[in-house]
C-alpha cells in the first residue's frame, strides 16, 4: 500500500533543508539588506529608531520565514479556515479595542508590537479561498450557492478595513482573494457582475455611516491630505526619482528625502528614496528582485501537487507582485496616493510578519511538494 | 487507489495552470510599463527633475552690500557701517499669514498698526516680493525669531549691515539714505541690480553725489533649505563687493566745533582752503539726527523737522538763498577799480543817505560817514559810497565780476540741493521778470540787496578767490591728491621774490587763471577788508584778533528781509526789537591769516541781525580752531607733496 503518509516521513531534516528555493531564500534576503541600507538613509545616515526596529524585524521575520518552511502543509491546508477566523476576530477586535492614529482605526496594541491585522488577512483571504476552491470539484465552482461563502468570506473583512477606514489596505486584500477565485476558474462574467454590484451596493453602504466616517472616506478617496495643496506628496516623489537620474544621487546624498520634502519615507515612499539615491539602475535592480521573488513563487506553485498549493502560490505571488507594483506605480505617479506598503522594504512589523508568513507558507508547498494535502 | 476526484484534480491543475499562464502574460505587461515609465522619469526627464529638484534644494537670498565708508581729512570715519538684524517675510512661503502675523506678533513685539500696515503692504506687492517685518532687531530678538524659524514659514532672518554716523555734526553735507523708493528705481540706472529689499540709498548730500560708487555690489547668499524652509546649511556665498570708500576733505574735529557753536541758530557756516578749494568745514544748522532716516524715519521725528521754522533738514549753506548784503561790497569796489570807474583814494561824502529820482536811499549809519573813499567805504561798510560807486559802475558790469567770482553758479558738482542763486543785470531782469532795469535797482545791487540771490558756500569761495591773491580755484569735498598749481606758484614767488613774474606767465606756467586784470585791485581789498577787522571803526573791529597767528580780515553783512519802513528808521527801531521772522540775515565772510592767507570763511545767521554782531562772533571762534589745526593738516598735505 502506497500510503502517503510514508512519503513525508520519509523526508530528513537534510532533505527538507535542501530542498528549499534558495533561490529565492537569498533574493528575499537581499532585498532584505536593500531595505536596511534604505531604512539607514532615512534615519540621515545614523543608526536610530526606524533602522534599529527595522533590522530587528527583518531577522525576526526572516527566521520566522525559514521555520514556517518546515511547516508540514497538510497543517496549513487543515488549518486554514481556523486561520482565517482567527485573523477576523483580531480584525474585529481592532474595531472596539484598536489604537487610532492620524485618524484611522487599524492597530491592536500588542505590548511587544502594534499589530495591524488587516496586513495579515491580506494572507488569510487567500489561504481560505484556496482550500475552498481546493476542496470543491470543478462541475460546482460556476454553481451560485458555491459562490455565497467566497463572496462572504472576502466582503466580510473588506468591510471592516475599510471602515477603519483603510481603503488601501481593503482592496489589496480584495486582489488576493479575487485572484484566488480567477485561478479556481470562477467565469469572468461573475467578476463583472459583482465588480457592478459592488458599484451599485457603495452609495447604499456609505449612507450607513457616520457623517464623521464619511468625511473620512472622503478625504481617503481624494488624496488632498496633505497640507501644502493637491498632489504635493505626488510631486514630490517624482521630483525625488526622476532628479536620481540614471545613477542616482549617491548613498545618503537624496536630497528630496533628506531634506523632508518625501513624504512617508520611510514606509510608502521608501521605493521613492531609493531611486533617488541609487538613480535608475538601482530601481532597476529592485525590480529585478522583486520579479525574481514572484517567478520563484510562480515556480513552486509550478512544482508543487496539491491544487491548494499551487491555488495558494500562484496566488500569493500574484497579490505580492500587485503589492509591489501598487506602491510603484503611485511612488510613480501613475496611481493616486493610497497607502500601501512596498513588501519587505517599506518600515512596519506587521506588513513584514505577513508576507513573511505568506512566503513562509509557500516555502512549504516547496518542501513538501509532493505531500497530498487530504 | 485513486478516488474519483482524482481526474477532477488534473483538470482543475490545469486550468489553474491556464489561468496562471494568462496572469503572467499580464505581470510581464505591468513591469515593461513600470520600466517605461522609470526610463521616462530618470532618464528622459532627469534634467527638468534635476533642476526643480535643486529648485526645491536651494533657495537665495540677495545680501545688501556694504556701504563704503565717508572719512574725514584724517581719516576718521564719519559715516560709517553697522551690522544690522532684519526680518523678512516673502508672503507667498506663508502659507496663512493671518497666523503668521499672531505668531510674530508674540515673538517681536510688533504692534497691531504695524501688522494692518504690512498687510496692506502685501496686497500692494507681488507675493514674492519680500517685505520687511522688523528693521532693526535686537540680536536678542533676532536670535529667537531663529529658534522658532521653523514654524515661521516664509519669514526670513537676514544680516545686513547699515549706515550709521558717530553724531550729527556733518549731517547735512553728508545727506542721508534711506529706503529705495519706487521713483528712484526708475531715474537711477544704477540701481537696476541692487533692489535688495531693505537696502538704503543716499538720498541728499555726498550720499547722494556718491551713491553710485559707494553702494557696492550686491552679494548672494544660496541655502539649502529643507521642505519647511528651514536652512539646513549654507552652500554658497557671494559676498558681493563693499562700496568705495571715500575720503573728504572735511575736518570732523572742526564739524563738531561749529556745530556746537551754531546749536539753536538756524545758521550756516563753510570754511574753505583759499589754495586748493579744499572745503574744511561745512556746517548748516539746526542739524538732524541723521541716524533716524537710516531704518525708516519716526513719523513724529519727521513732522518735528518739517514743522520746525529754523528748517533743520535743509542744507543752508548750500542752498539757502540770501542777499550777499554788504559781503558783495568787495566786489563791487574791485569791479570798480578794475573797469577803471574809481581809483582807491576818489572820495565821496556821506550825510547818512542820497536820494534818487526822489527815491531816498539810506546808509546804515544814518548821520553818515563824512568823506570816504575805497578803503574807508569797506572798513565802515558805508552804503552811500557803494550806491555811488554802482550808480557810476552799472550792473552789468559788477554782475560780471560777481559772476567771475563764482556768484550765481553752483560751486559743487552733483549736489541735487545746491542751488545757483541769481546774480541780477538788464538782461537777466528783461528775461525773468520780464521789464526793464531801473536805476535805484543798480544802487540796491549795489550793497548786495535786490534781485542778489547768493548761497554762503558760494561768499566763500568770493572770499577765498580775493585772499589767495585773485585766481580761480575750483572746491573740492573728495579728497584730491592732485598737487596744486597755486601753491606751486606762491612757493616760487617766495623763492624768487624780485622775479615780478607776468599775468600771460602765470597761466603758462603754472596753470593758473586769473580773476583779475591788475593784482594790485585784490591787495587794495585785501586791505580794506583787514582795516574792517583790525582798525578802529571797523564793522567788525570788536572781534578782532590781536595774535598776527589768527588775524583776519573780513567783511560784514546783513541782508534785508523785510525793507525798513520810514517810520521805523524815524523810530531808531534796533533789530533786536523785530520780531524774529523780520529781522536780517546776518552774514560775515573773512579770510585768514592775513598775512598769509590759509582759509576763508562765510558764516551766515538767519535772523541774526547785523553782520559785525551775530556772525562775526562766530567766524572768529571757527577761524582759531581752524588756524589752529592748520599745522596738522598741512602736515598731511606735505606727506603727499603738496608743497606749502
Amino acid at each position: 500500500m502506497f500510503q502517503p503518509r510514508s512519503i513525508h516521513s520519509s523526508l530528513s531534516l537534510k532533505d527538507k533543508i535542501l530542498s528549499l528555493d534558495y533561490i529565492l531564500v537569498v533574493s528575499i534576503f537581499i532585498l532584505g539588506l536593500v531595505s536596511i541600507l534604505a531604512m539607514y538613509s532615512t534615519d540621515g545616515g545614523e543608526f536610530k529608531y526606524h533602522t534599529n526596529s527595522h533590522i530587528l524585524r527583518f531577522f525576526v521575520f526572516f527566521g520566522m520565514f525559514l521555520f514556517l518552511s518546515f511547516i508540514q502543509i497538510r497543517f496549513w491546508h487543515s488549518q486554514s479556515y481556523l486561520i482565517y477566523i482567527l485573523f477576523f476576530i483580531l480584525l474585529l477586535g481592532v474595531k472596539y479595542f484598536g489604537l487610532t492614529s492620524s485618524g484611522s482605526k487599524r492597530w491592536l496594541d500588542l505590548y511587544f508590537m502594534n499589530l495591524q491585522p488587516s496586513e495579515l488577512m491580506k494572507i488569510g483571504l487567500i489561504l481560505f479561498l484556496a482550500k475552498y476552491y481546493h476542496r470543491i470539484s470543478i462541475e460546482n465552482i460556476n454553481q451560485l450557492r458555491y459562490l455565497f461563502l467566497p463572496i462572504v468570506v472576502l466582503i466580510a473583512p473588506l468591510i471592516l478595513v475599510a471602515t477603519q477606514p483603510d481603503l488601501g489596505t481593503a482592496l489589496l486584500i480584495a486582489a488576493g482573494g479575487v485572484t484566488v477565485a480567477w485561478l479556481a476558474g470562477v467565469r469572468i462574467k461573475f467578476f463583472a457582475f459583482s465588480g457592478l454590484a459592488f458599484l451599485g451596493l457603495l452609495p447604499i453602504a456609505i449612507s450607513f455611516l457616520k457623517p464623521y466616517q464619511k468625511s473620512r472616506i472622503l478625504t481617503f478617496l481624494n488624496p488632498e491630505r496633505d497640507p501644502l495643496g493637491a498632489g504635493y506628496q505626488i510631486i514630490q516623489s517624482k521630483i525625488a526619482i526622476g532628479s536620481g537620474g540614471l545613477f542616482g544621487k549617491g548613498f545618503l546624498q537624496g536630497s528630496q528625502s533628506y531634506l523632508d520634502y518625501l513624504p512617508e519615507k520611510h514606509t510608502d515612499f521608501i521605493f521613492t528614496l531609493f531611486s533617488e539615491e541609487f538613480g535608475f539602475f538601482g530601481s532597476l535592480f529592485i525590480l529585478i528582485l522583486y520579479a525574481i521573488i514572484v517567478w520563484r513563487i510562480v515556480k513552486i506553485g509550478n512544482v508543487t501537487r496539491s491544487n491548494f498549493g499551487k491555488l495558494y502560490c500562484y496566488s500569493f505571488a500574484t497579490a505580492f507582485f500587485i503589492y509591489v507594483v501598487v506602491n510603484m506605480m503611485m511612488v510613480l505617479g501613475l496611481l493616486p496616493i493610497v497607502g500601501s506598503p512596498l513588501p519587505i522594504m517599506s518600515y512596519g512589523g506587521s506588513s513584514m510578519m505577513a508576507i513573511m508568513l505568506g512566503l513562509g507558507i509557500v516555502m512549504s508547498c516547496k518542501v513538501y511538494k509532493d505531500t497530498p494535502v487530504n | 487507489m485513486l478516488s474519483p476526484g482524482s481526474g477532477n484534480t488534473v483538470i482543475k491543475s490545469k486550468l489553474i495552470s491556464r489561468r496562471m499562464f494568462l496572469i503572467t502574460a499580464a505581470k510581464a505587461v505591468v513591469m515593461f510599463g513600470l520600466v517605461g515609465r522609470l526610463i521616462s522619469l530618470q532618464i528622459n526627464q532627469a534634467t527638468k527633475y534635476k533642476s526643480l529638484s535643486d529648485k526645491n534644494r536651494f533657495r537665495e537670498w540677495k545680501l545688501a552690500p556694504e556701504r563704503g565708508a565717508i572719512k574725514d581729512f584724517f581719516n576718521t570715519e564719519i559715516a560709517s557701517t553697522e551690522p544690522l538684524y532684519q526680518v523678512h517675510l516673502v508672503p507667498e512661503n506663508a502659507k496663512d499669514l493671518d497666523n503668521l502675523f499672531v505668531r510674530l506678533k508674540a515673538i517681536l513685539n510688533i504692534t497691531d498698526k504695524k501688522v494692518s500696515y504690512l498687510k496692506r503692504l502685501i496686497k500692494k506687492q507681488k507675493p514674492w516680493e519680500p517685505i520687511i517685518v522688523s528693521e532693526n532687531l535686537e540680536w536678542s530678538d533676532f536670535s529667537r525669531i531663529n529658534l522658532f524659524l521653523h514654524e515661521l514659514e516664509g519669514v526670513e532672518p537676514i544680516v545686513s549691515v547699515a549706515r550709521t554716523y558717530p553724531d550729527n555734526s556733518s549731517a547735512h553735507i553728508l545727506g542721508y539714505v534711506s529706503q529705495i523708493s519706487k521713483k528712484d528705481l526708475q531715474t537711477k540706472e544704477y540701481l537696476k541690480d541692487l533692489a535688495v529689499p531693505g537696502m538704503s540709498i543716499g538720498k541728499t548730500g555726498l550720499e547722494r553725489k556718491l551713491d553710485e560708487q559707494i553702494i557696492g555690489k550686491v552679494g548672494y547668499q544660496r541655502y539649502e533649505v529643507n521642505a519647511f524652509g528651514k536652512r539646513i546649511r549654507e552652500i554658497k556665498i557671494d559676498e558681493g563687493q563693499a562700496g568705495k570708500s571715500f575720503k573728504t576733505t572735511l575736518d570732523y574735529e572742526v564739524q563738531k566745533f561749529t556745530n556746537e557753536l551754531l546749536k539753536d541758530k538756524a545758521a550756516a557756516v563753510c570754511v574753505m582752503d583759499v589754495f586748493n578749494g579744499d572745503i574744511v568745514s561745512l556746517v548748516s544748522s539746526p542739524t538732524f539726527e541723521p541716524n533716524e532716516f537710516v531704518h525708516g524715519l519716526d513719523k513724529a521725528y519727521w513732522n518735528s523737522l518739517i514743522k520746525d521754522e529754523k528748517k533743520p533738514l535743509a542744507n543752508k549753506a548750500l542752498s539757502g538763498l540770501y542777499p550777499p548784503g554788504s559781503t558783495i561790497k568787495t566786489l563791487v569796489a574791485l569791479s570798480a577799480l578794475e573797469n577803471k570807474i574809481i581809483r582807491p583814494l576818489d572820495t565821496f561824502r556821506c550825510k547818512g543817505k542820497i536820494e534818487l529820482y526822489g527815491e531816498k536811499f539810506h546808509c546804515w549809519e544814518k548821520d553818515g560817514h563824512g568823506i570816504v573813499n575805497l578803503r574807508k567805504g569797506i572798513q565802515r561798510s558805508c552804503d552811500v559810497y557803494f550806491y555811488e560807486v554802482a550808480r557810476k559802475l552799472g550792473v552789468d558790469r559788477l554782475s560780471e565780476t560777481a559772476k567771475r567770482f563764482g556768484l550765481g553758479k553752483k560751486v559743487l558738482n552733483d549736489f541735487i540741493e545746491e542751488r545757483s542763486g541769481v546774480v541780477p543785470n538788464t538782461k537777466w531782469k528783461k528775461k525773468f521778470i520780464g521789464q526793464n532795469w531801473y536805476l535805484g535797482e543798480t544802487l540796491h545791487s549795489g550793497i548786495g540787496q535786490g534781485y542778489f540771490q547768493s548761497t554762503p558756500l558760494q561768499l566763500c569761495l568770493m572770499t577765498a578767490q580775493i585772499a589767495n591773491g585773485g585766481f580761480k580755484i575750483r572746491p573740492r569735498i573728495i579728497f584730491d591728491e592732485k598737487n596744486d598749481n597755486l601753491r606751486n606758484y606762491l612757493k616760487h614767488k617766495n623763492e624768487n621774490p624780485n622775479e615780478p613774474l607776468p599775468t600771460d606767465l602765470l597761466v603758462s606756467n603754472f596753470n593758473l587763471e586769473p580773476l583779475f586784470k591788475n593784482q594790485e585791485h585784490i591787495n587794495l581789498i585785501k586791505d580794506a577788508m583787514f582795516s574792517s577787522s583790525n582798525e578802529p571803526g571797523g564793522t567788525s573791529y570788536r572781534h578782532r584778533f590781536e595774535n598776527p597767528k589768527f588775524t583776519f580780515a573780513g567783511k560784514t553783512g546783513s541782508s534785508q528781509v523785510k525793507r525798513f519802513t520810514e517810520a521805523q528808521r524815524e523810530a531808531e527801531v534796533k533789530q533786536e526789537n523785530l520780531p524774529y521772522k523780520e529781522r536780517d540775515h546776518a552774514l560775515f565772510v573773512a579770510f585768514a591769516p592775513y598775512k598769509n592767507p590759509q582759509y576763508a570763511i562765510s558764516v551766515l545767521v538767519e535772523h541774526g541781525g547785523s553782520g559785525g554782531k551775530a556772525a562775526a562772533p562766530i567766524a572768529k571762534k571757527v577761524i582759531k580752531k581752524v588756524l589752529e589745526r592748520h599745522e596738522l593738516r598741512r602736515s598731511i598735505n606735505n606727506q603727499i607733496g603738496e608743497p606749502v
